[in-house]
């Protein structure tokens, strides 16, 4: 025992941390699965179990891009759009053939994820190019414009196979897919994915948080994050060393849109109706207000910002329609604490300096 | 002839676009940050209005000259309790604080004019007294465009040469432009950055006002998310034509309003705003800094 505290203790700190946060998400998990079985959670609680573990994933994602690479997203809504979509198409189609939930949903959740990480890099490859502002207006305009595709997609299933149909004219509707009587409509345009079996489940959520954590925090401390922190720090002292910036910037940018889409399909098919617009700019937002209010390159703090940003408007449901206002407030009155000087020196006065505060990046 | 009529409307959206963009562009080029709220400020501006034509009675023009009294208030208001204490933090902690406003402006708007769109009285009636619709005739009536269409063209101009009129002409503009070349020089030179940041900001607001007055004339309706897409929109026109250029903003507006309107007409109605962003994706591909933005070179 005293061994095991010795090495425990003669841990990086960096590796300390992110054990924490493994066993803290466990941990979560544990209590929450028991205030389950206790009924102690009330249905609302029970149904927005799914959804946090999906924003969590694609908090910890998004912060892989702003957090470590650097470079501001606006549309990572979009990349959870085509995981939702992708997935529950390939879940929805193969309800004949595989009869198992659990193994449709990771299936679902896989194909979803390389979906969103073929997106990724067809976006990737020219935005990575630009700088700052004018990358984050572009990846605004890829979402949007990921958004109104699916708006017009016209997807069936029957006993032929998949039939898709892209409705340009804005005059087709699923009825000109020419389905089978038995035939069964995945995505209605505009209505998106109508009928869906709903299999998404919380054990399903915990096990991706995990692997989303196992994914990006390897890849943080490993020798391709430390290349791609370098280029978020200084990009041509980067560059002039040799560090490889558009293999860099696309490996996090691609790892960050995949798991987006793997957090797209699991939310996806927690729900039987889901629409595209549901993935729009706000949700893109709503995000990134998760990972800069948790912390940029921290991870439990995206977590932790997550989770209590998803129950807080539906924690101040008493204050009814005051409550997106209060959420506001809420927003705007953290970012100015957390931006005070006098504040900032006063923390600095009563917490006792960090050792190596400096490399936990 | 039908090609010509869709431009038109697709010119005076863009005069629209336009007017929001210079707003944009002016904040950006002297504060360096994305002002996502400016959107919601010309919601605003449009409710102000059409309290002011619904419960005051007042007419058209003289509601619009109340909602940028307002909008500058508020726009300075805004500026000083929300962004001036971040003079100093990171971009994206000011970007998440706009988006903050944003989303305080939007509520408060729908606690008090409710979410259920409100009509709106266009400013320049769409038939005369006589039940005629208030129209120019060109070619023998083959040609009809619409005296707001026109008006708004025309504001857009008048704003867009006073504007660079003031900025090139007055010490208020030397100012302004001083401020986003070289904030700390500027301060050393004399000048007050924080008063003149605070004028940017009220300039573009009573903008916003004009914008939210005329765009309410096009659309004939209004609800607290009437300014969200508007913006996003000019803030692509803003990039579109090289962000922190005044003839730039002028320039993408008028193009991206073309674009959609022609898109709109020809292409689908669904993909309209599709194409127009990635219109505006390859000219940044092209052309990183936009299409009269400066390019500056690194200094290592």
């Amino acid at each position: 025992m005293k061994k095991l505290i010795q090495k425990i203790k003669g841990l990086k700190k960096t590796t300390k941390v992110d054990f924490a946060t493994y066993l803290g998400v466990i941990l979560a998990f544990v209590i929450v699965n028991l205030l389950r079985t206790g009924g102690l959670l009330n249905r609302s609680l029970t149904g927005m179990l799914v959804p946090i573990c999906a924003y969590i994933v694609m908090a910890v994602s998004l912060n892989l891009t702003v957090g470590i690479l650097g470079e501001l997203s606006l549309g990572h809504a979009g990349f959870m759009s085509v995981g939702a979509f992708s997935g529950v198409i390939a879940a929805q189609g193969l309800q004949a053939s595989i009869p198992s939930a659990p193994a449709r949903l990771v299936i679902a959740i896989l194909v979803g994820a390389v979906f969103a990480a073929a997106a990724g890099f067809i976006v990737g490859v020219p935005v990575l190019r630009l700088r700052g502002d004018y990358l984050a207006i572009v990846t605004l305009a890829f979402g949007e414009i990921i958004k109104d595709l699916i708006n017009c997609l016209l997807v069936g299933y029957d006993s032929r196979g998949l039939h898709m149909a892209f409705n340009i004219s804005g005059s087709l509707t699923i009825n000109d897919l020419g389905l089978e009587p038995g035939g069964m409509a995945i995505i209605k345009g505009a209505q998106g994915a109508t009928g869906t079996t709903a299999i998404s489940t919380f054990t399903a959520g915990f096990v991706l948080i995990m692997i989303t954590l196992v994914v990006v925090l390897n890849l943080v401390r490993s020798r391709a994050g430390r290349a791609i922190m370098a280029l978020r720090d200084n990009r041509i002292a980067a560059e002039s060393v040799g560090v490889n910036v558009t293999k860099y910037k696309l490996m996090a940018f691609v790892t960050s849109a995949s798991l987006a889409g793997a957090a797209g399909a699991l939310y996806g098919l927690n729900y039987s109706n889901l629409a595209a617009s549901k993935f729009s700019f706000d949700t893109s937002i709503l995000v990134l207000v998760y990972v800069v209010l948790g912390g940029l390159g921290n991870m439990w703090g995206s977590i932790i910002a997550a989770a209590v940003l998803y129950i807080l408007p539906e924690a101040l449901r008493e204050f009814a329609d005051y409550r997106m206002l209060v959420y506001a407030v809420v927003l705007i009155l953290v970012m100015l604490a957390t931006n005070n000087d006098q504040l900032k020196a006063l923390a600095g006065r009563i917490l006792p300096k960090r050792k190596g505060a400096a490399d936990n990046g | 002839m039908e090609f010509l009529s869709y431009l038109i409307s697709g010119i005076s959206l863009g005069s629209v676009y336009a007017i929001i963009a210079l707003g944009y562009t002016m904040v950006y080029g002297i504060a360096k940050m994305l002002n996502f709220a400016h959107g919601d400020v010309i919601m605003v501006g449009g409710y102000v209005s059409f309290c002011a034509v619904s419960y005051l009675g007042l007419p058209g023009w003289l509601s619009v000259v109340l909602a940028m009294a307002v909008c500058t208030a508020l726009g300075v208001v805004i500026e000083g309790l929300a962004y001036k204490p971040l003079r100093q933090a990171t971009s994206l902690a000011v970007l998440i604080t706009a988006i903050g406003v944003s989303y305080f402006l939007q509520n408060a708007a729908q606690l008090i004019w409710g979410a259920s769109p409100k009509g709106y009285t266009p400013l320049i009636p769409t038939t005369n007294a006589q039940g005629e619709p208030n129209t120019l005739r060109l070619f023998g009536g083959q040609l009809s465009i619409s005296y707001i269409s026109l008006f708004t063209m025309g504001a857009c101009i008048v704003i867009m040469v006073l504007l660079t009129l003031f900025t090139n002409r007055t010490k208020l503009g030397k100012a302004m432009r001083a401020c986003s070349e070289d904030k700390g020089a500027a301060q050393l030179m004399g000048i007050n950055v924080n008063a003149t940041i605070s004028l940017t900001f009220a300039i573009g607001s009573a903008l916003a006002a004009v914008a939210g007055g005329l765009l309410c004339s096009f659309t004939t309706s209004l609800m607290p998310t009437t300014g969200s897409m508007p913006g996003i929109k000019a803030f692509t026109a803003a990039v579109f034509g090289g962000i922190g250029s005044i003839p730039g903003a002028f320039l993408g507006g008028i193009l991206l309003g073309v674009i959609e309107s022609l898109a709109k007409a020809y292409i689908s109605t669904q993909l309209a705003n599709a194409i127009l962003f990635a219109v505006l994706i390859i000219v940044l591909l092209v052309k990183p800094s936009g299409l009269l933005g400066k390019y500056v070179p690194e200094k290592v």
